[in-house]
């Protein structure tokens, strides 16, 4: 038992946390380091990074296709550049890049100092990216996976895939799994165990809501990935037979369980996105999210009915008509939560007062993409014009304005947002304005031609199409867009660049924001917060300035120190009362060195030097020993 | 509430309800899934499939039969030496743990005995496939689970456990557990479903 | 030039009903679009401003969420789903039941059309030009040679998937006599781009007698030249992977050529069936079609030459 006896912040506390928190300087720091901020950071860079990579993949692709019979790329070039641009954007960009901005914000908007498992946050950090590098060394051996990111069987095995191409991609996705897994784990009990006391779950932000949810979602969706991957390297390396009719496979087999994976996952990459807007509209509106309840509610919905619709990404695969029915109906029902949402975000503009600077610009926009890409989903969601609709540039346009709309603008807003916590410095509004306004055109300039494109009968992933079709000016023009967009993107780097020089200082809160992350300085210290803060309602910042949410009971400069090593407070999951006082762990290599014995398997399974697998494993238990082995001072019940 | 005014809390918890029991009972739900997928796979092929299912007949009972009942042993077991453990009788821990470890090992090891008398390996059909990924994966699981145990038992001899500390053996205790119950899943759908479907 | 194979312009029942839907849905999606944007629009221009105004409650907005995320989108959703099942329901089966089945099985890359006969010796076996008679429902058996394909002829029927160890049925039926375009839908490797194939709807009477000659076998070559290039077909590597009915030829990996001059292009519509292009594509298929399955076999150009008069004789 101990004492915890509210303090306020002082010169020498501050002092006292710092040395606790602090990572040291050096190597040892730089790969041992547990803080969540800095791994928030490095994966907010590391995917942002992969985008670009697969922004270049598809800037080539464009080329390519921006005539009829265009000799610029091979067809085996072009193969795998679609499929490791689809690869890359769906899962080393579009996911990771929202784990980044939860690692970084989590903890700050809880009102913690750390995430539940700082050790195993920079694991999965680790993880992610070796696998991300894996999977990009396919491209030194020429070998990059060629199958599309969905990569259906029989087309993937043996006979018909020869050379490392899918073996890369099977062992990539399951060290990613890996990965993906952890994190989510991490998030879960972050929330039920390191909030703010009060912060009970009516009060949490929606973009805890949306973490939340996709973490469970990880949790029951990512398993049928792992399955299928598995099964997939056994059919290539030790010809087994799983999707080999000729013995008793089935094709569909894949198909089914990469969907029931594949459909959680696309509303795995939007929800903590949504969630990023809901949150960040009513700082802009100057009043707090309409509908708060509904909005939560949806976005729970949301990821537990999206396990339900997989098979709406087969209707032209022979499955008896009742089945399509349904799946068509579970598809329609899952556009309610998403139309309860934008009405939320609508009916907060049009009761608000709109502040117009460039993250809310970002916000604005989205609103409009989502709504087409959602449309155009429900068009493909009714069976018989899928039929027409499958594997052509609409399903191609429907996927871009639901993945650049909802996952692409809302980062960049957020970035835009949170950036100046980060970093301490704003970002320049006028060049936000032009990033804005030439990303906006630009997406629709590109894609929405793809739509026609679609409509006029173009298939989807062809490297090449003959003239006289009537395919070429569409292509051109979204040649052209896209290349716009892509200076777009452009002007945030140069943003982002210049802010680092010479960005005004931020303050701690430059947005007037309500939420907690804003009540500590920017950039946050190591520890976070001096005095742990207590939370009395949904707008902590906000407080006595909304008449009904009472007096103000949240309490930001009072509150324990806890200054005994690194620690910070346990709540009870529903309610968030204190129940205990945890110790958090110090910087590890643990963490960096599993990592990389993790590599050295797949290496070794990749290239079937067996003892190179075995001596990683052994390395993988050993770290993993090592790791959890108390150390001289085991923590006192 | 809350933490403006003094409070006396304790320092970590010790078992259930601690972060690190969430964190266990979460991988076992993530887990727990995968054995989910993989027996749905067994049986959409068995569904797809144009032969008989099994192709070579339902599997025998001979060794699979004794060898559940040997893990389900192995479970009561550990359950014995984890409420040893919260009472703070460290003899129990100690041996319940070693029991575990023993009928573990005997229960891999006829495993190892059924694979090496199958008429099929895992390249001669999918039901092959299937037959060797699903309780190789749950072989595997076994085998991580022994390792955890053999690292706990070696901590119960140094001391490292007592009444209110005693995290790493309920954790252990309910992963072990689980990979019981994927057990009788398994057994069920691949030794039994096939003498009644 | 050609127009698009849209199939928002048909020439059959079973694509009639599915781009009724799809108008229907587009025009939808296009008003609720238009509606969300001016929301959006309207609600920012009207009280938007460059500066923080101080934070207030603001109305609860429950009516808009009610409104216009419930209720609304029940009503266009629950009308759209009726219109999906019905649409659905009525292209299930033909009003008369076809009398002709076809069975197209996909290869990488290109397609082998078999029009199916209770006797085997009136099976005609064709590829990549498939004939229908207009006005007459065709069944359609889809079955894959090695990897998953998708047989997708816009402007007369949707996608209907080739996999393997599987027989997926559809049917079409084209009310116009006119030549429609149809690709592979499904990525199916290295060609996918370059698998593409015709439907020509003829007149019932043109059919059946275009029908009647694809049974039969080649006609015996007269002209000289055309003797020496059956010749060198049949001595060379052609013969171990094509068929000529009516000559030694039976090879299997690639399309039957009984009546190869008949089809108006080759290589999956990749090419036009001129002699030009045909001696290109005998010369070396692996510059106009990269990765396919036919190599260029050694030939000398006078063998190239009575060779490409004979294969012009298969009419
Ligand atoms: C970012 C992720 C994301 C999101 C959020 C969605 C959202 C939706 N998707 Fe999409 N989808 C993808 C990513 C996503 N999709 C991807 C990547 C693919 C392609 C995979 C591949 O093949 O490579 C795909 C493919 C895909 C298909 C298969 C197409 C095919 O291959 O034939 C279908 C079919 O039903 C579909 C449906 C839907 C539906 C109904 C929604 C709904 O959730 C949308 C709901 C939202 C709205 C409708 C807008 C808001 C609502 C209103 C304003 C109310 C009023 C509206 C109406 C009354 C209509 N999607
Ligand atoms: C989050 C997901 C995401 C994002 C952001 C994008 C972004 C883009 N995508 Fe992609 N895309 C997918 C997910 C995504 N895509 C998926 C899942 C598929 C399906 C794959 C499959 O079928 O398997 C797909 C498929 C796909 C295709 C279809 C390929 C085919 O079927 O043959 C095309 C074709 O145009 C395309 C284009 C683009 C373009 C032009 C961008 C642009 O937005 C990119 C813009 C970014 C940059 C260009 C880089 C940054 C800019 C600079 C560094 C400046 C300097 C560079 C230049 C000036 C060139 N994408
Ligand atoms: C190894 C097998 C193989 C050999 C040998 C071979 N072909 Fe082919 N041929 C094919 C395949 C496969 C195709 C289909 C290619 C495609 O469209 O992708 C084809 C296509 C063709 C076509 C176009 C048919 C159409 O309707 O599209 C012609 C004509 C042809 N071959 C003639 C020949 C001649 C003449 C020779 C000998 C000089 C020959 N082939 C040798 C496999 C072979
Ligand atoms: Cu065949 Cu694509
Ligand atoms: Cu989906």
């Amino acid at each position: 038992m101990a004492t915890i006896a509210p303090a306020v912040p002082s010169p020498s506390l501050h002092e006292r946390l710092q040395r606790i928190w602090e990572t040291p300087p050096g190597l040892f720091g730089i790969l041992g380091t547990v803080d969540h901020k800095t791994i928030g950071k490095r994966y907010l860079v590391t995917a942002f990074t992969f985008m670009l990579a697969g922004g270049l993949e598809a800037a080539l692709m464009r080329a390519q296709l921006a005539g009829p019979n265009e000799r610029l790329l091979t067809p085996e070039a072009y193969n795998q550049l679609f499929s490791m641009h689809g690869i890359t954007m769906i899962f080393l960009y579009a996911s990771p890049i929202l784990s980044g901005f939860s690692n970084y914000i989590w903890p700050l908007m809880l009102g913690s100092r750390d995430m539940a498992f700082p050790r195993l946050n920079a694991l999965s950090y680790w993880l992610f990216l070796f696998s991300g590098l894996f999977i990009y060394s396919s491209f030194l051996v020429g070998q990059a996976p060629d199958r599309g990111w969905f990569a259906y069987a029989p087309l993937t095995e043996g006979p018909f895939s020869p050379g490392l191409h899918m073996d890369f991609y099977a062992l990539g996705l399951l060290f990613l799994t890996v990965s993906t897994t952890v994190g989510a784990i991490n998030f879960i009990v972050t929330l039920f165990k390191l909030r703010a006391p009060g912060m009970s779950i009516n009060r949490l932000p929606i973009f805890i809501w949306g973490t939340l949810t996709t973490s469970f979602a990880v949790l029951f969706a990512m398993p049928s990935l792992t399955a299928a991957c598995v099964m997939l390297y056994f059919d290539r390396r030790f010809g087994m037979h799983f999707f080999d009719v000729a013995a008793g496979g089935h094709p569909l087999l894949w198909q089914h369980l990469f969907w029931i994976f594949g459909h959680p996952w696309v509303y795995i990459v939007v929800l903590p996105a949504m969630g990023i807007m809901s949150d960040m509209i009513p700082t802009f509106c100057r009043r707090p999210l309409a509908g708060y309840t509904f909005v939560a509610l949806a976005t729970v919905s949301t990821g537990i009915l999206g396990f339900g619709v997989w098979v709406h990404h087969m209707f032209a695969t022979g499955l008896p008509d009742l089945s399509t029915d349904f799946f068509s109906a579970a598809s329609m029902v899952i556009t309610i939560p998403s139309a309860v949402a934008v009405f939320a975000w609508l009916a907060t503009i049009w009761h608000g007062r709109p502040v117009l600077r460039t993250p809310f610009l970002f916000a604005a926009g989205f609103i409009v993409l989502f709504v087409i890409g959602g449309v155009s989903g429900v068009a493909t969601a009714a069976v018989p014009f899928d039929r027409q609709l499958t594997d052509t540039y609409f399903v191609v346009a429907h996927l871009h304005y639901v993945l650049v709309g909802i996952n692409l603008f809302p980062v960049i807003a957020g970035f835009y947002y949170w950036l100046p916590k980060m970093t301490g410095r704003m970002l320049s509004e006028r060049l936000g304005r032009w990033n804005f306004w030439t990303m906006f055109l630009g997406f629709n300039l590109g894609f929405f031609p793809m739509h026609i494109a679609g409509l006029l009968g173009m298939p989807r992933r062809i490297y090449t199409y003959p003239a006289g079709l009537g395919w070429g000016t569409v292509n051109l023009v979204t040649t052209i867009g896209s290349y716009v967009f892509a200076v777009g993107v452009l002007l945030f780097l140069v943003n982002v660049l210049w802010s680092l020089l010479r960005g005004p200082a931020a303050g701690p809160n430059p947005w007037d924001a309500p939420t907690l992350e804003w009540a500590t300085s920017s950039p946050p210290p190591p520890y976070n917060f001096e005095v742990l803060p207590s939370v009395g309602s949904r707008h902590p910042l906000w407080e006595g300035r909304l008449p009904d949410e009472g007096t103000a009971r949240s309490v930001l400069d009072r509150g324990p120190e806890l200054d005994d090593g690194r620690e910070t407070l346990g709540v009870t999951p529903l309610d968030a009362e204190p129940s205990e006082i945890l110790t958090m762990p110090e910087d590890s290599l643990y963490p960096f060195l599993l990592a990389l014995s993790l590599l050295v398997t797949f290496y070794g399974l990749l290239t079937s030097v067996w003892a190179m697998a075995v001596a990683g494993a052994v390395l993988v238990i050993a770290m993993t020993i090592g790791w959890l082995w108390p150390g001289d001072v085991p923590e006192e019940a | 509430m809350a933490t403006a005014v003094a409070h006396r809390l304790p320092v970590g918890r010790a078992g259930k309800g601690a972060t690190g029991w969430w964190g266990m009972l979460l991988l076992i739900v993530t887990e727990a899934s995968l054995f989910a997928y993989l027996l749905f796979s067994y049986f959409y092929l068995g569904s797809m499939a144009r032969g008989a299912w099994p192709p070579s007949g339902p599997p025998e009972l001979r060794l699979a039969l004794p060898n559940t009942v040997i893990l389900l042993l192995s479970s009561a077991a550990m359950w014995w030496a984890e409420s040893g453990v919260r009472q703070g009788r460290q003899g129990r821990l100690r041996l319940g743990l070693l029991l575990t470890l023993v009928l573990g090992i005997v229960f891999l090891a006829i495993q190892v005995v059924e694979y090496s008398h199958k008429q099929f390996t895992p390249a001669t059909d999918a039901y092959g496939s299937l037959f060797f990924t699903i309780t190789g994966f749950h072989g595997a699981h076994v085998a991580v689970g022994l390792l955890m145990i053999a690292v706990v038992a070696v901590r119960a001899w140094l001391g490292h456990f007592s009444e209110r500390r005693h995290l790493a053996v309920t954790n252990v205790s309910w992963y072990w557990h689980f990979v019981d119950v994927v057990w009788l899943a398994v057994f069920t759908s691949l030794y039994l479903s096939p003498r009644f479907l | 030039m050609l127009l698009s194979p849209t199939y928002l312009r048909t020439f059959g029942v079973v694509a009639d009903r599915m781009a009724t839907l799809g108008w229907i849905l587009l025009i939808v999606s296009s008003v609720v679009v238009l509606v969300v944007s001016v929301l959006v629009l309207v609600g920012v221009l009207r009280r938007g401003t460059g500066s923080f105004a101080p934070v207030e409650r603001g109305g609860p907005g429950l009516r808009w969420i009610v409104i216009g995320g419930i209720v609304v989108p029940v009503v266009i959703l629950v009308a759209v789903f009726v219109l999906t099942v019905t649409t659905q329901a009525a292209i299930a089966s033909p009003a008369t039941p076809p009398g002709l089945t076809v069975r197209v099985i996909g290869h990488q890359w290109w397609w082998e059309v078999r029009y199916l006969d209770p006797s085997p010796d009136r099976i005609a076996t064709t590829a990549n030009e498939i004939h229908i008679p207009v006005g007459r429902p065709v069944r359609f058996e889809v079955v894959a040679g090695d990897v998953i394909h998708s047989f997708w002829i816009p402007e007369l029927a949707g996608k209907t998937d080739l996999i393997p160890g599987q027989r997926n049925v559809m049917w079409l039926e084209a009310d116009h006599p006119g030549v429609f375009r149809g690709q592979c839908a499904e990525y199916c490797g290295m060609q996918h781009s370059k698998m593409a194939m015709s439907v020509v709807a003829d007149p019932p009477a043109a059919f059946d007698a275009w029908l009647a000659r694809q049974r039969l076998p080649a006609a015996s070559p007269s002209d000289p030249d055309m003797v020496a290039g059956e010749a060198v077909f049949t001595s060379s590597a052609c013969a171990l992977c094509h068929t000529i009915r009516g000559t030694p030829a039976r090879g299997r990996v690639g399309p039957d050529l009984t009546h190869l001059a008949s089809r108006r292009t080759i290589a999956a519509g990749t090419l036009p069936n001129t002699r030009g292009y045909l001696a290109g594509w005998i010369a070396n298929p692996q510059a106009l079609k990269p990765g396919n399955v036919m190599p260029a076999v050694p030939l000398k150009p006078t063998e190239l030459q009575v060779l490409i008069t004979y294969l012009q004789s298969l009419n």
